[in-house]
């Protein structure tokens, strides 16, 4: 009784609009989703905005869609989702989303919060986004686009996974998915290349370089978890010798609030960005191994930007391209010696081979590092989702079913006979070492940028001088 | 009786039909907004219309990867389409009919073919109707209008062959084949069956989202 009287002093957890202060972000993070969710319950519609939201933004592509789907269910199993659940009809795309958009469609936003409630639990908790299903739909129907789509609803109306609000408000805040500063960043860079100058001479991470050819952007967990990764992606540069540097503002690529469907965020998070390779006048930028960063920064942010050629103000590379470029250049040079003896796997992220049509990129270094190089099945642009994309990852709510959904990709790297998997993406490296913790099925896993460097050869003029 | 329905009910229906179709493309391409659908669809057109080019030519002929996954289904339904269209377009009684009326004539099938096709049309109908009712993902999904076009769809090609092979009452059945083929053309603009359109319309956007911003302008092309 003290604690819901003390509740009812305290701000709403679950509002429309995207949190912004610090104070909220707070009490979010403290409540870890128990009074959010519970609030969320109760939480009214606003049907006329949803209405409005929905005669504005929803048009002929999203409407026919709807309207043309023969009902066949050849959808059914290209869906991760519905193969892991032991072909549940209930995990459909199609049924999926006419249930959920469909109906909200149809009843013009007229929706009670129970209504909304399950919209959210589907939209985040039984699709990521992957785009699968839109391949294998005879009209050309693509469920994963309306998912997209449904989230921005939702978050419009205040139906938002706990942690995808967090997100977004990360964004509003620190223009990155977590609480990393310009100061923690530009300071994390010189403490990592500080701590590797001794093994590299001339290493530097070079902060607002004006004119460099290549600007480096992150994901944020980098500079907060995984310094090591940012000293590599350094190393690696050095090597090979490019002229590159990291901003100091608009250094995250990154968009959970594209996970959260706050749209308004994602314009302010990717021009943060864009303003940084205007500043610095790069030749071109280059992402860090994350599939998201790259969909948030090439291939859906100039439009959110609104940049109608749809284009980065630089050309974009995701970071297997720029390996590939160097290694084909002979920019960097692998001993053949050391590669990789026993069997190797790849999961390629669905944000740049099926959403970007890097089909042929990092199987390509496979070739480079891997003496036994067993693709997955299928793979390339029919690759299955990780299991944890599009938020999934992140979310408490769906824990069960991101595990049960993971039994897929469990499955494809079982069959391989490989114990090693390379991921280039963070959402990847997350799902795989999670399918290890609940189903121990014996593997490794790793980035590109750890495993380059075990056989990347050091030019004689960058080795360190002997005492 | 005959004279109404041959005559000023078919202008109507074939009115109602091309009217109704166009004002749906028209519909569907004003909709198209490049910044909500996120496609830089006139700033790239060129990369646009050849990943629309691809699509189409991937999914016109069977050279997916649905139709490698389920052969069975994908040919029965590649055939249903193919015979829906070719039969009656260029069936020779109905090509005469539109050379008395207005004058204007094209290449027609023999009656045989004709005939043969209308058969697979039907047996794949049925084929569809069984899937519906039995196989449990279908059914989920089914909604009584799924059986409403199904059966305005048959229904011209079961009373057409009914009427052809003259077992009884001709001239009834003559009338009910040309009503239920009139209620068709009604039908297609305002119902599920506007996909004969509007699937086009979505495969080429489709097939344009993925040629200018899903990576068409680099790697080596997916079939999407």
């Amino acid at each position: 009784m003290a604690q819901e009287a003390k509740n009812q002093d305290l701000p709403p957890l679950v509002t429309r609009k995207a949190v912004k202060t610090k104070e909220n972000l707070d009490l979010l993070l403290a409540d870890r989703g128990i009074r959010y969710y519970k609030e969320m319950e109760v939480f009214p519609v606003d049907t006329a905005a949803l209405k409005k939201t929905l005669d504005a933004t929803c048009k002929s592509r999203i409407l026919t869609w709807l309207e043309i789907c023969a009902n066949c269910s050849l959808c059914a199993d290209s869906c991760f989702f519905y193969l892991a659940n032991d072909n549940d009809p209930k995990q459909i795309p199609s049924y999926k989303i006419k249930s959920t958009l469909g109906e909200l469609v149809k009843r013009k936003g007229n929706v009670d919060t129970k209504f909304m409630i399950k919209c959210m639990d589907t939209a985040w908790g039984k699709c990521t986004c992957c785009n699968r299903c839109g391949m294998y739909c005879p009209h050309g129907i693509d469920m994963g686009v309306m998912f997209g789509y449904l989230r921005g609803l939702c978050f419009s109306q205040g139906f938002v996974p706990h942690e995808m609000k967090i997100g977004s408000c990360m964004h509003w805040l620190y223009n990155a998915q977590m609480d990393v500063t310009v100061e923690d960043y530009v300071e994390t860079c010189e403490w990592m290349a500080e701590e590797n100058e001794e093994y590299y001479p001339g290493l530097e991470i070079p902060v607002d370089k004006v004119g460099a050819d290549i600007m480096y952007i992150v994901n944020a967990r980098e500079p907060k978890h995984y310094p090591q990764d940012l000293a590599e992606a350094a190393i690696l540069f050095h090597l090979a010798g490019e002229s590159w540097t990291v901003p100091s503002k608009g250094w995250e690529g990154t968009s959970l609030a594209m996970f959260a469907g706050d749209w308004a965020c994602c314009k302010q998070q990717v021009e943060g960005v864009y303003a940084a390779m205007e500043r610095l006048k790069v030749k071109r930028y280059v992402g860090t191994e994350c599939g998201h960063q790259h969909r948030a920064t090439i291939t859906e942010g100039p439009y959110w930007a609104g940049r109608k050629n749809g284009e980065p103000p630089a050309p974009g590379l995701h970071y297997v391209e720029w390996v590939l470029e160097a290694l084909e250049t002979g920019k960097l040079k692998l001993d053949p010696a050391k590669k990789i003896k026993e069997p190797v796997t790849l999961q390629d992220p669905c944000n740049y081979v099926r959403n970007h049509g890097l089909t042929d990129v990092t199987s390509k270094i496979m070739s480079y590092i891997a003496e036994d190089f067993r693709p997955m099945s299928p793979n390339r642009e029919h690759n299955f989702c990780c299991g944890g994309g599009g938020g999934m990852n992140g979310i408490g709510r769906y824990r069960e079913q991101r595990n049960i959904g993971m039994k897929v990709k469990r499955d494809q790297i079982l069959a391989t006979g490989a114990k090693f998997v390379v991921s280039p993406c963070h959402n990847c490296w997350d799902a795989i070492r999670d399918l290890e913790e609940v189903y121990k099925i014996g593997i490794k896993w790793s980035f590109l940028k750890p495993v380059l460097l075990e056989m990347v050869i050091v030019p004689d003029h960058l080795k360190p001088k002997e005492e | 009786m005959y004279e109404f329905v041959s005559g000023p009910l078919a202008l109507i229906s074939f009115a109602i039909f091309f009217v109704g179709i166009i004002t749906r493309i028209v519909w569907y391409i004003k909709g198209l907004d490049w910044q909500l659908d996120r496609v830089a669809y006139s700033e790239k057109l060129g990369a646009g219309l050849k990943g629309a080019a691809r699509s189409l030519f991937h999914w016109l002929l069977p050279l997916n990867h649905t139709t490698a996954k389920h052969p069975f289904f994908m040919g029965v339904t590649y055939l249903f389409h193919i015979c829906l269209v070719i039969a009656p377009i260029f069936l020779m009684a109905h090509v005469l009919l539109i050379d008395e009326s207005w004058n204007i004539s094209w290449v027609t099938i023999p009656d045989k073919a004709a005939d043969y096709m209308t058969l697979v049309i039907i047996a794949a109908g049925i084929f569809f109707l069984i899937r519906r009712l039995t196989n449990p993902n279908v059914k989920i999904l089914t909604t009584a209008s799924d059986y409403i076009v199904l059966a305005i769809a048959l229904a011209p090609f079961i009373t057409g062959y009914i009427a052809y092979h003259q077992w009884a009452g001709y001239k009834f059945w003559l009338i009910i084949h040309i009503l239920c083929g009139e209620i068709m053309l009604i039908a297609i603009p305002f119902t599920k069956l506007s996909h004969f359109v509007l699937s086009f319309c979505s495969r080429i956007q489709l097939g344009m989202d993925f040629g200018i911003k899903r990576g068409g302008m680099k790697g080596r092309g997916i079939t999407w």
